[in-house]
């Protein structure tokens, strides 16, 4: 495909790119482009698309700066990385807003035809910074993108609307180049995307090689990068995202209970993909009912476990508010279910794209009465599609409903994922109730759990519902010890759940002073934190819950075994509040709520203050 | 065929959709009455085994409905019992799915799930205890109550309009929609079956006296000696007469309908209105719906109108079937591994 290669490839050992543009530039699909053909290259990677919630705020105005960032290495890496090395800007707004991000002596690409008296009116600024000194500390590399996105599709019939949109793809061939990547992933999704607008299919590639040429043939860039495949673990590898992983760790449960999946669900930023992908698996019997509201979300699963379904909805903040009381409804009818929360910024609206981990308190605390139910937290992208599927075996094997916390953060960002070997797949098991013989519908095994007797089994007729019941027998009961008898076994059964799942596994110094506890999406960026202050001799381990209600049985020995505990997440501390009224240990809180992953040298700084001695307790 | 071979070796009686719970309704409630319809109808309307049916209710004295049939049950939250009822019916299209539920419940927190299963035709069978009134939290007026009613928190009389409740089931395209009241045991019946037997949603809704907050609500629409003239009995293909000589008709004139009176050599039996439950527009039964507000008109019950379509849960069974067609039964490993995938050896 290259004509000739002039000189080798400057080797890198790991890039962080920030791709920005107007809402309409197409900066999410150039990302996720770019981020496929990452993987498929063999770079270890994560990406954080960050957008506005408008769907298309006004062209050129601050406010509809989307944003796509990836990071990516020959070796383990973490997170989307703090800080861009490499910009590309569609437009004058889009340089504003990210510009203070870049690190220092970072190059910037800048399509400089917007860099017109209107958009940099609609950016606020006063002088054209590609005029003045005041990109004086980076690399600036100019290209009239949209003039040679033109050029190249000359002849081609379409609007000059349509021209204008495929300066995306100029932009990517471009960086294919700078990297010295194939164009094959993009061609092919480019054909398989277009297949019935054979005039598109013309333009983006056209435009996708006019990117790419340009890079060839003109001397703008002093070189080409290149960053060598990461050494991971053997196995077939593909992109993922957290929600298409939540998707497919539901799928899996399906497949291995044999039971099938029912999704009642209202969409809602940033969960709706999770009911768009599993829409697509109706050849698995997979039902997906996309109901009027939260609640119907949740009701009809309701419905739906008690006539024996893997049932499942998934929202974000507000709407798990919205079914608090049907949460309620299913601690006491217990029944399996698993609620997905992809978190987002709060209260109220709040921040709809953005990630945030305040949930938490909701998800363990949030019903009235005593309703203790069972709450996950996924730790990556890929970490989604276990979780997923834990969630749904702990549900049907202790009749209960479960929580699973995810993030806008590893929800929309990718990760390669090692595909898990098909026979490698936990089972299961599932036990329908069949027997008269000493069936109540709130008979209790050994581990407190009732027995599941779906409608259509002769004999086992029987009702439940919302009113405390008799513990064993199930009919209504107002009893005043019936009821402290069943509040207490609701809350024992949870507790069971502890010896089915496994300890917290200390990484990093286990004779560290100093353990740095996380949950959710922030797993990579301590992680990355903690082996950089270990690689400048500080001593540091780390736990990351996977389970938080139950914790882990080994959680009270393990957090009494640290003089210091430095918890990070992007809440007030809700984690540090459960950790100290818990387990009677004071903890370190570290503490930013901006609608953004926390990033590495925060932390870093943060472990590195207290292992100095200047914060401990 | 084969089902009506079922019917009759299953030879259900009333008792055998009793179950062991004593009811606890306040004596004299019309809900007894319903109860007692539904046990009494059932053996012959039921054609598979009684454990394929599943009564869900939401809140509120109806909705305690489930404890007393001798099937599967469950008492759901307020106002969500059509939207669990979904849920059931969509898990496992071969059960029944019956809702009790009541005016508070159904057509006020209930009230975006009732239209919206309607909307969708998911089949299940929906019958409303209207008493007018909340019941279970003793007497504050429902959505139903009528303009003026004093309640408990109504002192100076209601201001609000109340729900035509099968004007409500129309405009959301429910595609059986009927009416009986609690005392006229023998109609209610023939409307339970009748409900039982329509395959989409079926909306019942029933006038149930309450006797402690509401009580003779529906008086003149059971007192002997008011009922005939106030009370028109719809029947398919028969002419809207009422009255207790038979002696009044209602013509359609235009988009008006009008009181005639047969017996002054104006109009014959010939000249009326004849009633057609299966017709495909939904005015007519709007226009018979309107006779309840109209000063002077009897208050229709039987059934307004019911129609065939596809049903939510048949679309879904479908589809999957077609994409089964299309794709082959689904295989978890070409899922995962589809897309762009490499190896790392």
């Amino acid at each position: 495909m290259e004509k000739e290669k002039e000189k080798d490839p400057l080797e890198l050992k790991e890039v962080t790119i920030r791709f920005v543009g107007d809402s309409g530039d197409g900066m999410q699909l150039t990302g996720t482009q770019f981020s496929e053909n990452t993987a498929w290259v063999g770079n270890d990677l994560n990406t954080l698309p960050d957008y506005p919630s408008e769907i298309r705020a006004p062209a050129g105005t601050l406010y509809g700066v989307s944003g796509f960032q990836l990071h990516f290495s020959s070796d383990d890496i973490y997170t989307p990385g703090d800080q861009p090395d490499l910009l590309v800007a569609m437009n004058p707004a889009a340089l504003k807003k990210n510009i203070s991000e870049l690190k220092p002596g970072g190059m910037i690409i800048i399509n400089s035809d917007s860099f017109d008296a209107k958009n940099l009116s609609l950016a606020n600024y006063s002088s054209n910074p590609l005029e003045d000194d005041s990109l004086s500390g980076y690399q600036v590399i100019k290209v009239p993108i949209t003039t040679l996105t033109t050029k190249a599709l000359e002849g081609i019939k379409l609007t000059p609307k349509e021209v204008s949109r495929t300066k995306n793809f100029f932009a990517l061939g471009l960086m294919y180049w700078l990297f010295n990547r194939p164009l094959d992933t993009t061609i092919n999704w480019i054909r398989q995307k277009f297949a019935k607008k054979p005039e598109y299919i013309e333009a983006n590639e056209k435009a996708l090689k006019a990117g790419y040429d340009f890079g060839d043939i003109t001397e703008i860039f002093s070189s080409r990068f290149a960053v060598s495949p990461a050494k991971l673990p053997a196995g077939i590898y593909r992109n993922i995202s957290g929600n298409e992983a939540t998707a497919f760790g539901f799928l899996t449960a399906s497949v291995k209970s044999g039971l099938p999946l029912f999704l009642g669900s209202y969409p809602i930023t940033p969960a709706s993909e999770i009911l768009q992908y599993l829409s697509e698996y109706k050849h698995f019997g997979v039902k997906t009912f996309q109901a009027e509201d939260e609640i119907a979300g949740i009701t009809t699963a309701i419905g739906a476990a008690f006539a024996g379904n893997l049932a499942v909805t998934n929202t974000s903040g507000p709407g798990l508010s919205l079914k608090s009381e049907a949460l309620g409804l299913a601690v006491m009818t217990e029944l399996p279910l698993v609620i997905v929360d992809v978190q987002r910024g709060g209260p109220s609206t709040g921040l709809p794209t953005k990630p945030e981990q305040a949930d938490l308190l909701q998800a363990v605390f949030g019903r009235n009465g005593e309703a203790p139910l069972c709450v996950l937290a996924a730790r990556t992208p890929s970490h989604c599609y276990t979780m997923a599927l834990e969630a749904s075996r702990l549900a049907i094997k202790y009749m209960t409903p479960v929580i699973l916390l995810t993030d806008g953060y590893i929800a929309n960002g990718s990760e390669p994922w090692k595909l898990p070997a098909m026979d490698e797949l936990p089972e299961i098991p599932v036990k329908f109730v069949t027997e008269k013989e000493g069936f109540y519908p709130y008979s209790r095994n050994e581990d407190l759990v009732r027995p599941w007797a779906i409608p259509g089994t002769p004999n086992l007729e029987h009702r439940i519902g919302g009113l405390e019941k008799s513990n064993i027998y199930g009919n209504v009961s107002h009893d005043p010890e019936n009821h402290h008898l069943m509040v207490t076994i609701r809350k024992q059964k949870l507790q069971n759940i502890q010896k089915d799942i496994p300890d917290l596994q200390v990484e990093g110094d286990e004779d560290a002073e100093l353990l740095v506890a996380g949950w959710g999406g922030t797993y990579g960026a301590i992680k990355e934190a903690v082996e950089k202050a270990r690689n400048k001799g500080v001593k540091v381990a780390q736990v990351h819950f996977n389970y938080i209600s139950p914790f882990p049985k080994n959680t009270d020995v393990v957090v009494k075994k640290y003089n210091k505990i430095l918890v990070p997440e992007i809440n007030l501390g809700q984690l540090a509040y459960m950790l100290r009224s818990e387990f009677l240990t004071d903890v370190i809180q570290y503490n930013l709520v901006r609608g953004l992953p926390l990033r590495v040298s925060g932390i870093l700084d943060k472990i590195i203050e207290i292992a100095g001695g200047k914060n401990g307790k | 065929m084969e089902s009506n071979i079922e019917v009759k070796q299953l030879n259900y009686t009333p008792k055998d959709f009793a179950s062991d719970q004593d009811v606890r309704w306040c004596p004299g409630c019309g809900d007894y009455s319903i109860l007692a319809q539904v046990q009494r109808s059932f053996p012959e309307i039921i054609n598979k085994p009684k454990e394929n049916i599943v009564w869900v209710s939401g809140i509120g004295c109806s909705s305690r409905f489930p404890y007393y049939m001798n099937t599967y049950g469950f008492h759901g939250i307020h106002g969500r019992a059509p939207a669990i009822a979904t849920g059931v019916k969509v898990a496992n299209p071969n059960l029944d799915v019956w809702v009790a539920t009541g005016d508070g419940d159904l057509l006020s927190i209930g009230g975006n799930h009732f239209i919206h299963t309607c909307r969708k035709n998911v089949d299940i069978k929906i019958i409303l205890f209207n008493n007018r009134i909340y019941g279970l939290t003793k007497g504050q007026y429902s959505p139903t109550s009528l303009k003026g009613q004093v309640t408990k928190t109504t002192p100076y009389g209601s201001v609000d309009y109340p729900f035509n409740p099968p004007k409500l089931a129309l405009g959301a395209e429910a595609t059986f929609i009927a009416r009986s009241i609690d005392r006229n045991a023998k109609h209610l019946q023939e409307m339970i079956k009748r409900a039982g037997l329509h395959k989409g949603t079926a909306f019942l809704e029933v006038f149930q006296n309450c006797n402690i907050f509401n009580d003779g609500a529906f008086d003149l629409l059971t007192d002997k000696e008011t009922k005939d003239d106030h009370v028109i009995e719809l029947k398919h293909g028969e002419p809207l007469v009422f009255g207790k000589n038979k002696d009044k008709g209602i013509r359609l004139e235009g988009f008006n309908p009008v009181i005639v009176d047969l017996t002054d050599g104006h109009y014959s039996i010939n000249d009326l209105w004849v009633h057609d439950e299966f017709d495909p527009s939904p005015a007519r039964a709007s226009i018979i719906m309107s006779f309840d507000e109209k000063e002077g008109f009897p208050t229709p019950i039987g059934i307004f109108r019911q129609i065939i379509k596809e049903t939510c849960e048949e679309g879904i069974t479908r589809q999957i079937d077609e994409v089964k067609k299309k794709k082959g039964e689904g295989d978890l490993k070409k899922v995962l591994y589809s897309g762009n995938t490499w190896e790392v050896k």
